[in-house]
């Protein structure tokens, strides 16, 4: 194993400052009252919460350099952000379009980049990736979508996250030339949204029939854009799940404390209290890794092996720790009340987004050379 | 004081004492006398008051030239255990008799805590000091003392107060292991050898000046102890695929033959939980030497614990035929726990041992859920009961 850079697995000051204000936010306008009453809404998603987020604390820009109207931080302030958001469920496209699309396009370059990213960065526009929200790094090139004779595009990319409430479609596509990465305007699309098992975070389906496009980027360098925003959300997901796991973590002590159950809190009972320091114990390693995958991606070393071990760790810590959570709040953990069922659905739905943990393990052992 | 303040210290020391030239043990003396030892303990003591975490600093720039080290594993026990105890807790005259042979490994030490009647509740220990002028005349039985037979001191704790309730009639005392009435008997364990031993203290005579900290606060002088033992254990920064699964990940690409679809998916997923908690390990050094210590410590072991025990069976698994064979079942008194060193069954079952001492995973599960997520404690029936009347 060659030498790596040390990496930093703390968080700076700057990093606890942003979270604060994200958290003071989300607390104030995403509360679980909040979240269950607007999910079977027309309005499944807080559009005002998102702006404000992405806009005001200037959530959105984060990855985006200055000179293209960003804030020019890194990988590692937006993961505090996901965090945060993992923390809450909160409905809004920041993964779609902080994430997916604006990596897609900071990593595609050129002019019409040049031109869509400060308006991604400053919140003005909704971007999301046209692929399935269970596409892996590294899979091929999606072969769904083709350009036409006279430069528009036709075909289907199905369960695209975000997609339903933006206005930009980053959409990949095979021309006479190869693959592309095309930006479409989401009125030339017929958008439809699907029943999502994540009733915080919505997929649809993206049909095109001979949709206006422009071409961002062509040929090898547009497979490797489309890598880069898969692999970049990949590892950035894991510092949602790390969120989700701390939620759940620390809502069920809360609980347990609380809840009286023959004689004394539930809480004090041997058995739950192993199984609540194990969750710690998860816990612990899940924000070590995803930590790192966060930092490896901001300096540019390790990347592949990062993200494959943050997906491939902190997936599986994340769905167990909010099925945990359920189990231990008994009766009332199964209620559709209590939030929990937000943040399981969310969990589940993350172990399939960008590859399954079994799927990054295998790339895993490409990458760490241990053959089949 | 910077990194690079200390490696010019240790250029200009190694001028002024070449390890080619320079026998062992002087070279040891000399370099806690200047302070390079311990970077972290006080002037005058092996150290310059400096940052804990820049200790592998001046242990880097020494190894690289080729100096002679204090063989830390070796002496492990008096350097995670017995010195933060007596840094802490020591007189003045007993920090400056005891550390210096201490550090140079010419006095080694072990811990005497245990019994067999007092494990997880180490503070249930029966082990008696009785005061007879300015000695203390001590008697009973520890057990599962590592190293015991090549140590010249051992940390003592004993009951000097069976009239009060068990966590305060403790006193802590510098035991020398060659007094009259110290016998130390080969514990033989699961693996074949004896690294423990049983120690009987009969009429063992120690003088007051070896006492550590106050006559009866004996419990609070062992929490310093054990605590450095939780973060000893988190140890060193290991690169990654360091240990164990680096091991088994050779023999995987070394021995294609042995391979099978189940096993790679195991040792995959081990694979990952190894880089996972030395992450988490490296981390928590990092929130240490910002000065924030998380209670991580206790979490790190018990992980640590389970990933050594699955790795090391699914070694054997993935050894076949040579799984059923064992290296050597002699008796044996070794100086160090040798993991890396010997065959596949004996690190399979001397893991079985991470999650027994040290605190079992289930008292440090304990700790966790009450220490760090404030779940309450368990129901203490012997809080405010006068030792000798415990049930035992």
């Amino acid at each position: 194993m060659s030498e790596l850079p040390t990496p930093d697995l703390l968080y700076s000051d700057v990093e606890e400052d942003l979270r604060a204000s994200v958290r003071d936010l989300l607390t104030d306008q995403a509360s679980p009252a909040a979240l269950l009453a607007r999910v079977e809404t027309a309005e499944p998603y807080d559009l005002k919460l998102w702006k404000t987020l992405a806009a005001d604390l200037g959530a959105a820009g984060l990855m985006v350099p200055e000179e293209l109207g960003g804030h020019g931080a890194s990988a590692r302030e937006t993961a505090v952000v996901l965090e945060e958001l993992g923390r809450s469920v909160a409905p809004v496209p920041f993964l779609g379009s902080a994430v997916l699309a604006t990596s897609a396009l900071l990593a595609a370059g050129g002019s019409v980049a040049a031109e869509l990213l400060p308006r991604l960065a400053a919140g003005e526009l909704t971007g999301a990736l046209a692929v399935p929200l269970s596409t892996a790094p590294g899979a091929a090139f999606p072969a769904t979508v083709s350009v036409n004779g006279d430069g528009t595009l036709s075909g289907r990319a199905g369960t695209v996250v975000d997609a339903s409430v933006a206005e930009l479609l980053v959409v990949p596509a095979t021309g006479p030339d190869g693959p592309g990465l095309y930006a479409v305007e989401a009125s030339a699309a017929q958008v439809t949204e699907l029943v999502s098992l994540d009733l915080t975070r919505r997929v649809a389906d993206v049909e095109l029939d001979h949709a206006a496009a422009r071409l961002v980027v062509s040929g090898a360098a547009a497979q490797a854009a489309l890598d880069t925003a898969l692999t970049t959300a990949a590892g950035l997901l894991a510092s949602e799940q790390t969120g989700l796991t701390e939620w759940a973590l620390t809502t069920t002590v809360t609980y347990l404390k609380a809840r009286y159950q023959f004689g004394r809190p539930v809480g004090g009972f041997q058995s739950l209290k192993h199984r609540l320091a194990n969750l710690y114990t998860d816990l612990v390693n899940a924000r070590a890794t995803a930590r790192y995958a966060a930092d490896a991606l901001a300096g540019g070393f390790d990347v592949p092996i990062a993200v494959a071990v943050a997906q491939a760790r902190v997936a599986p810590i994340a769905v167990h720790a909010v099925e945990e959570a359920i189990q231990l709040h008994g009766g009332i953990g199964m209620t559709w009340e209590h939030p929990a069922h937000l943040f399981l659905k969310r969990a589940k739905s993350d172990e399939l987004a960008f590859g399954t943990p079994g799927r990054h393990r295998a790339r895993l052992a490409d990458l760490v050379d241990l053959p089949a | 004081m910077t990194p690079d303040d200390l490696r010019a210290q240790v250029a200009g020391f190694l001028a002024a004492h070449d390890p080619k030239t320079t026998e062992r043990l002087e070279f040891l003396r000399a370099r806690y006398d200047a302070g390079l030892a311990w970077v972290h303990f006080p002037e005058g003591l092996g150290g310059q008051g400096a940052a804990r975490a820049l200790q592998p600093v001046v242990d880097r720039a020494f190894a690289a030239a080729g100096a002679p080290d204090n063989d830390p594993r070796r002496i492990g026990i008096g350097l995670g255990m017995a010195a933060p105890t007596i840094l802490a807790f020591g007189t003045e005259e007993q920090r400056t008799r005891f550390l210096r042979p201490l550090w140079t490994g010419e006095e080694v030490w072990c811990q005497l805590f245990s019994e067999p009647g007092a494990g997880s509740d180490l503070a249930a220990l029966a082990t008696r000091a009785v005061r007879d002028g300015d000695d203390w005349v001590v008697t009973g039985q520890k057990v599962w003392t590592s190293g015991a037979h090549n140590s010249q001191w051992a940390i003592l704790v004993t009951r000097t107060d069976p009239d009060v309730p068990k966590h305060q009639g403790m006193t802590y005392f510098m035991c020398d292991m060659t007094a009259p009435g110290v016998e130390v008997r080969p514990l033989r364990q699961i693996t074949g050898e004896a690294e423990f031993n049983e120690v009987f203290l009969t009429g063992v005579r120690i003088p007051d000046s070896q006492r550590l900290g106050a006559v009866g606060e004996g419990w609070k002088v062992a929490q310093t102890t054990l605590m450095n033992e939780r973060v000893a254990i988190g140890g060193n920064a290991l690169p990654r695929e360091g240990g164990l699964i680096g091991m088994v990940s050779k023999t995987w690409r070394e021995r294609p033959e042995l391979r099978t679809p189940e096993l790679r998916d195991r040792l995959v997923q081990h694979w990952v939980e190894a880089e996972s908690l030395r992450l988490a390990a490296s981390r928590l050094r990092q929130q240490l030497t910002a000065g924030a210590p998380g209670p991580e410590g206790s979490a790190m072991k018990v992980a640590f614990s389970e990933l050594n025990q699955k790795l090391t069976g699914l070694e054997i698994e993935l050894l076949g035929e040579e799984g059923l064979r064992y290296d050597d079942w002699t008796l044996r008194r070794p100086e160090k726990v040798d993991f890396l060193g010997r065959e596949a069954g004996y690190r399979y079952l001397r893991a079985k041992g991470n999650s027994i001492e040290g605190g079992t995973s289930e008292v440090l599960r304990n700790i966790i859920s009450e220490r760090v997520l404030g779940l309450p404690s368990e129901p203490r029936v012997d809080k405010d009961v006068a030792w000798k009347d415990l049930p035992r």
